[in-house]
Order: structure tokens, then sequence, then C-alpha cells
């Protein structure tokens, strides 16, 4: 009984040498980060491996917060070398790099991704304001004499007596989603903007959320997964479903955008700034792997090409929408001299 | 006997109560027996509908739509020395404008190109590298066409819808209609989906690398939790005192068989990956967390099978003079194998089918490149899946039935290898 214990430990000790040494010699990028970035990145990733030399980068999703917190563990193989990230990297993750051996971080902004409020093409579009979304979506909404109570509409006739007089049903991404985090701070934080709240007063307009959703049943929220979203949004045409323009593009037989402000959610009005719900994609690159792992300069480049992240690019066709010529030129000479970022 | 109640008349009362009592028996046996049947015809029909509804959505992805192009393959697209950086979208790009001189709009240029898949100018390239007497001379050759124009072909695009909401345009139906006319499009035996990677193109999408990761994962975990579920198995049925400290082993096992499969990819990420540095999203850690999760079942079964042998073979041993050890290894446990085999094959189907634990420690990666080694990072079966449901394109959707529907295949024949060895080699004592 002893040996076979000395054999077991052998065996252990030899996997974890074997899987150090495989581990010291990753020669392939390793990337982790957002799922709204991912469909994008993966695309680069696979024209980069087919094109060169190099192995093709594995490419995780787990969400830009996730992506962050192992990109900030520190440097070596065994940690990710790039992050991809729906939102700027906020200044507690910058000094939680910086603590832990993070000197040079270079940030890359790659391009925009709408999000659009979609429902079914069997209904009539709506026209919303984002006022209209923030007393229809919002927990706590002011009255006229200053309390801020529970949100007390049910249809969106109650929130604008233009709008039709359907039940509010929206589906949307769960709060560890950074699509969530974007459409709080494009859509009910600027919609909170609109609302009177000169009657509420000072230390409760301190305490108050705009960001918390209603959970009441009149927002639903229907998981990462926006295929779902979309069949849903079938099944039911008076409901409305929260998600990236990549969807919307590709599932345009069978769902149709609201309306924002008066801008429809097209690729032409996106680009141009007019649609007002869109946030910019970015990833950032720790300049210390580059060199170490094989391939990093090159994978920047073919993603900073125009061919790629261009308004004729690969990516522009997958529903990314591409960033104007002035700053798709200063990224791309930023990346090339590998200039990393200045903290917050 | 009811006929000889009846006939007594001074009984009449009583036996008339009897009878209903009896009847209304029978039908409360016959409504339970129905009830059954009813339960179980509903299952049925759930199955029957959740087969139906996979097979429906996954059949068409075993063929793809491939266009036959006529490319030349003239030296000016080739600068450089390096047969790689040659211009073969270039190349496939002029033939298709060849094809179609009326084409004459940049714009519409564009959308003639994106009818044929990126990977027709990889599968070019290939060739060209394979036999670089190619340059110079015109060939004809079958590309994988765009997964839009494949949707199309297999009838999942509606072309009622007004031009903005289709992905197909007017001017690629017209080009299709010519194309078909001509002959050269068809839909042919998908190979690409057996032979290949994941991809962000569906047309070019594989199961190959998440199959061989899936592979590669399983004999780790065979290797592993065999030896040491059949050992512990030994020990815990022949060897091991009757005492506390057993018990409390016996009750971890059973309940370890319980845990929710998630816990032991939090173990895995924990231990595997931040403390003994086992490189994320390989097989090996992924066989490693897939062990601790098999073993209780293989030593559960394992004891099972122990337990049928009977006293007496073992008592025939030591009666003969075997020691305990002879007796366990050249005796009791060959007599048991058949059983601990069961439970280990319907282990590893188990195993295969796990998701949870894998997402913990990173097999949930797009991965393009086959693994080739237990080190090399890997997607498994059933992950694949789940990434591509996820993914936007129509045409991933019958991608992911046809994934799940291999999984299932493979399930099924391992679960019938298990029950037709069992069959086979049950002994009745």
């Amino acid at each position: 009984m002893k040996f076979k214990g000395l054999i077991a430990a052998v065996a252990m000790a030899a996997a974890t040498i074997m899987s150090s040494t495989a581990h010291a010699n990753r020669d392939y990028i390793s990337i982790v980060g957002s799922s709204t970035v991912y469909p994008f990145a993966t695309v680069v990733a696979e024209q980069f491996g087919k094109t060169t030399q190099f192995k093709t980068p594995k490419i995780e999703s787990t969400g830009s917060g996730g992506g962050l917190k192992l990109f900030c563990n520190g440097v070596g193989v065994e940690h990710p070398d790039i992050t991809n990230a729906s939102r700027a990297i906020k200044k507690s993750e910058q000094e939680k790099c910086a603590a832990n051996g993070i000197k040079d971080i270079i940030e890359v902004k790659i391009g925009y991704d709408g999000i659009v409020l979609a429902n079914s093409k069997e209904a009539k579009p709506m026209e919303l304001s984002r006022k209209d979304i923030f007393l229809a979506l919002a927990k706590e909404i002011p009255t006229k004499d200053g309390k801020l109570v529970a949100n007390p509409n049910q249809t969106w006739k109650d929130v604008n007596s233009s709008l039709p007089a359907r039940k509010i049903e929206v589906l949307g991404p769960p709060p560890t989603s950074g699509t969530r985090d974007a459409f709080v701070e494009l859509v009910m934080e600027e919609g909170v903007e609109e609302v009177d709240m000169s009657a509420v007063s000072d230390e409760a307009k301190k305490a108050y959320e705009p960001g918390a959703l209603r959970e009441d049943g009149a927002y639903i929220e229907a998981g990462e997964n926006d295929n779902l979203i979309v069949q849903k949004l079938r099944a039911n045409p008076d409901a409305l479903g929260i998600f990236g323009f990549s969807f919307l593009d590709q599932n345009a037989d069978i769902v149709q955008g609201s309306i924002v402000e008066g801008e429809a959610p097209t690729f032409e009005n996106i680009a141009a700034g007019r649609y007002p719900v869109s946030r910019p994609l970015f990833f950032y690159v720790k300049k210390a792997h580059v060199g170490t792992i094989p391939g990093i300069t090159e994978f920047l480049a073919e993603f900073s090409s125009e061919k790629a992240w261009g308004p004729d690019g690969y990516l522009a066709d997958k529903g990314m929408i591409p960033m104007p010529d002035a700053e798709r030129q200063k990224f791309a000479s930023d990346v090339k001299e590998l200039k990393p970022m200045a903290m917050k | 006997m009811m006929g000889n109640r009846q006939s007594t008349e001074s009984n009449s009362a009583f036996s008339l109560e009897f009878n209903k009592r009896l009847n209304r028996r029978y039908r409360a046996e016959q409504r339970f027996k129905l009830l059954g049947i009813g339960a179980i015809s509903v299952a049925l029909i759930f199955l029957v509908f959740l087969l139906a509804t996979i097979v429906s959505n996954g059949y068409s992805a075993f063929r793809q739509t491939y266009v036959k192009l006529d490319v030349t393959l003239d030296k000016s697209y080739f600068p450089d020395e390096d047969l790689a950086k040659g211009n073969y979208q270039g190349i496939i790009k002029s033939s298709l404008y060849a094809m179609f001189p009326g084409v004459e709009s940049r714009r519409d240029k564009r959308t003639l190109s994106s009818m044929v898949s990126k990977g027709a100018a990889f599968k070019l390239m290939d060739m060209v590298e394979g036999n670089p007497k190619l340059i110079g001379t015109s060939i004809a050759i079958w590309v994988p066409a765009d997964d839009d124009v494949d949707m199309f072909m297999k009838g999942r695009i509606d072309m009622d819808q007004p031009e903005t909401n289709r992905r197909i345009k007017d001017n690629q139906y017209a080009w299709i209609q010519k194309l078909e006319n001509d002959g050269r499009l068809q839909l042919q035996f998908n190979d690409l989906f057996f032979t290949s990677g994941d991809s962000r193109e569906p047309e070019l999408a594989g199961i190959l690398g998440a199959a061989k990761g899936s592979l590669y994962a399983l004999v780790v975990t065979l290797l592993l939790s065999f030896p040491i579920g059949v050992a512990a198995a030994i020990y815990l049925e022949e060897f091991a005192p009757d005492n506390k400290f057993t018990d409390l082993i016996e009750i971890n096992i059973n309940n370890l068989a319980a845990v929710p499969s998630i816990i032991f990819g939090l173990l895995g990420l924990a231990i595997f990956i931040n403390f003994w540095g086992v490189p994320r999203s390989t097989p090996l850690v992924g066989g490693l967390v897939l062990t601790l999760m098999t073993l209780p079942t293989i030593i559960i079964a394992a004891r099972a099978s122990l337990k049928s042998v009977p006293p007496s073979i073992r008592e025939a041993a030591l009666g003969v003079g075997a020691s305990e050890i002879q007796t366990v290894f050249h005796h009791v446990l060959p007599l048991a194998l058949p059983g601990m085999l069961t439970g280990t094959i319907i282990g590893m189907a188990q195993a295969l089918g796990e998701t949870a634990p894998l997402l913990m420690i990173g097999m949930v990666a797009f991965i393009v490149d086959i693994p080739g080694s237990f080190t090399d990072p890997a997607a498994a079966l059933p992950v694949q899946i789940y990434l591509w449901a996820d993914s936007p394109e129509r045409a991933f959707t019958e991608k992911t039935s046809a994934a799940i529907i291999i999984l299932l295949g493979f399930l099924i024949m391992m679960n019938a290898a298990a029950v037709y060895m069992r069959k086979k080699f049950e002994t009745k004592w």
C-alpha cells in the first residue's frame, strides 16, 4: 500500500512538472473579456490564425468585469494577455492592475456597438424617448409632490399618452452583463435628467439610483443568450427586448428596432452618432507580454488594419459600427507604437 | 364465487353491496392503470417532440451548398515567393466578376463576392501550396458558399419579406438562379463539419476540435478514475475494518455522487489551475475535474458488483491457501469486472455530457485549432453546442442541432454498450 502511495505521489508530481513546462511554453495568445466584443474579436483571431504562422488566439467570453479581474491578477504566462471590454476600464481596476505589477496597459478602442430596444415585426414599431423608457423601467419614480414611489406604470400609455396602451414587458440582460451597464448609463441615467425631480428632497436625490430596474415583472432578466430573447419576442408581439445591434442585423426578418428620439437603429445612424444608444468597445493589452508571447504585435496589427475595423472591413460585416476616420487613425498609430494609457 | 353467493337467497342484500364495492375497486384499478399509461404516453410525446425538433432543425447541417468556380491562377496574383501571401481573394473575386459581367458598381461587386465563403480563399491557398505547378493554369473548383446562400438553398429564408428585411437581396436571388441553372450551385455532403474546428463563419464551423477535446478529456478521466475508483471500492468492500472512520468515508462518497457538478469546476479552478498551475482550458485539467465527478459513480457501481460475488468464492479461495490479496485480485475481481465496466461506461457517458464544471475551468473558449495533445487548449462537445447557441448567425441554429444529434448519438451508443455488456456478462449465481 505504501508502494502504491509512492507511485501516486510521483505521478502527481510528474503531472505538475509536465503541466508547468507546458505552461511556460504557451505559444498562443490568451484573451478573455466581454461577451459583446467576443463576436468581433473571434473573427479577427480566426483571420489572424489562418493567414499567419502563429497559433489562433484562444478567446473566452467571461464578461467585461470578469475579464478585467482575470487580466489584473498579474503578469505571467498563466494570466491572460488581452482583455476585451464593452466599457472603459475603471480607476479601481487600473489601481488593482498597478498593485499586481502590471505597469503598462495599452488601451485600444475598436468601434461602437448599438443597443436596440426591439419588438416583433408583427407589431407596430415603437417611437420612444429616453424619458419614456426611464419612466417605464425605473424601480422608483418621483411623483408630483416630491416622493419617490414604486413605479406604478403598467402600460406604455401610462408613461406617455401618445404611446399605445400595451402592457410594459421588457426582456433584458442580467446585472452581470456589460450590456446592462451600458443600457443603464446611456438610457436610464440620461432619461432621469428629463424627469422633473425639483420637488424631491436633496438627500433623497443623493440616495436615488436611476439605474435600479423594476423587479415587479415589467422588466424580465432574460439571461445572456440573445437568441433566446429573439425567439421570445417572436412568440409575444407585445414584448420588447434589449440586445446588441448585431442580433438585430441578423434577425431583421423577425424583429425591428424601436425608434429612439427620432432616430432608427440603422448602421448609418449609429455610425454617424445620431442614434443615441451606442457605446464604444475596447480591448486592453499588457505591454509586458509583448515579445514573450509570440504574435501579439502582429495580432494588434491585424485588428487595427483597415480591412478589419474600417467601414468596408469584415468587422463591419458582422455588425460592428466602425469609428470615424480620425479616431481610427489615432488608435492605429497608438497601437503601432504600443503607447501605454495614462492612469485615470 | 359470486355465483355461489348469488344463489343463496338469504345473502342477496349482502352480495349486492359486495358487488358494488368490487366493481368500484375494479374501476379504480382500471383508472390507475390508465393514469400510468397516460403518464408514460405524455413522457414519450415530449421525448418524440424533442427529438423531432432537434432532428428537423439539424439534419440540413449535414449538407452544405457549394459553388463551382472557374479560376485562373495568373502569375500576377503571386508577387511574393511566399505562396501564403498570394491574393487568393482577388482570384476568386475576378472569377465571379467574369461570370457576371453586368455587375459594375462597387457596392454590387461586394454583394456578389459575399456570396462565396471566406473559406474559399483558404481552400485555394491549400491547393496551390500543395501543388505549386497549378500557378499559371485555369482550374474548376467547388468552394463553400456563404452561410446566407446556404440558408436560402435550404429554404430557411423567407423571400416574401421586403428586401430590407432579408439577408438575400433581389440581385443575389437572380444570381443564385443563374448559378443553379448553369449547374454551378449544389448541396453536397458537408465534410467540413467533421474535419474542421470552430469558426466564426457558420459554413466553415465544425465539431472536430470539440470532439477531440472531449476525447482527450475522457481519456484522462478513464485513466485516472478507473484505477482509483476500483481500488477504493476493493478497499471499502474487502479490507476496510468496520469502524466509524469507514462509515465516514462511505457517507462522504455517497454524498459526493449527489454534489452539483459545478462545485467540482470551482474546485478545479481553485486547486488545479490556481494552486498547481495546470494550464487553463486544456483537456488535462478538464479530465482531472471530470475524474473527481465520475469517481463516486464508479466506486458505488464497483462496490455493488463486488458485493454480488458470492462469499463462497472467497471462502473457497481462502480454503485452498490463497492470501487475502490473492483472493481478491485473482478470484473476486475478475468475476466482478463486467459490472465494474458497466458502471464505468455509464460514468463516462455522464462525463461526456457534463458542461458546468468545464465552464469554470475555461474549456469554454473560441478555439479554432484542432488540439494535438493533452495540453493544447480545447473545447468540449457540449460546451461547443452552448457557444454556438449564443451566436447571432441564423446558420448556427442548424449546426447547434446537428452537434446535439452527434452528442446524443455518442451517448446512446455508450449506454447501449453498457446495457449489452451487462446482459451478456450477467452471471446468475
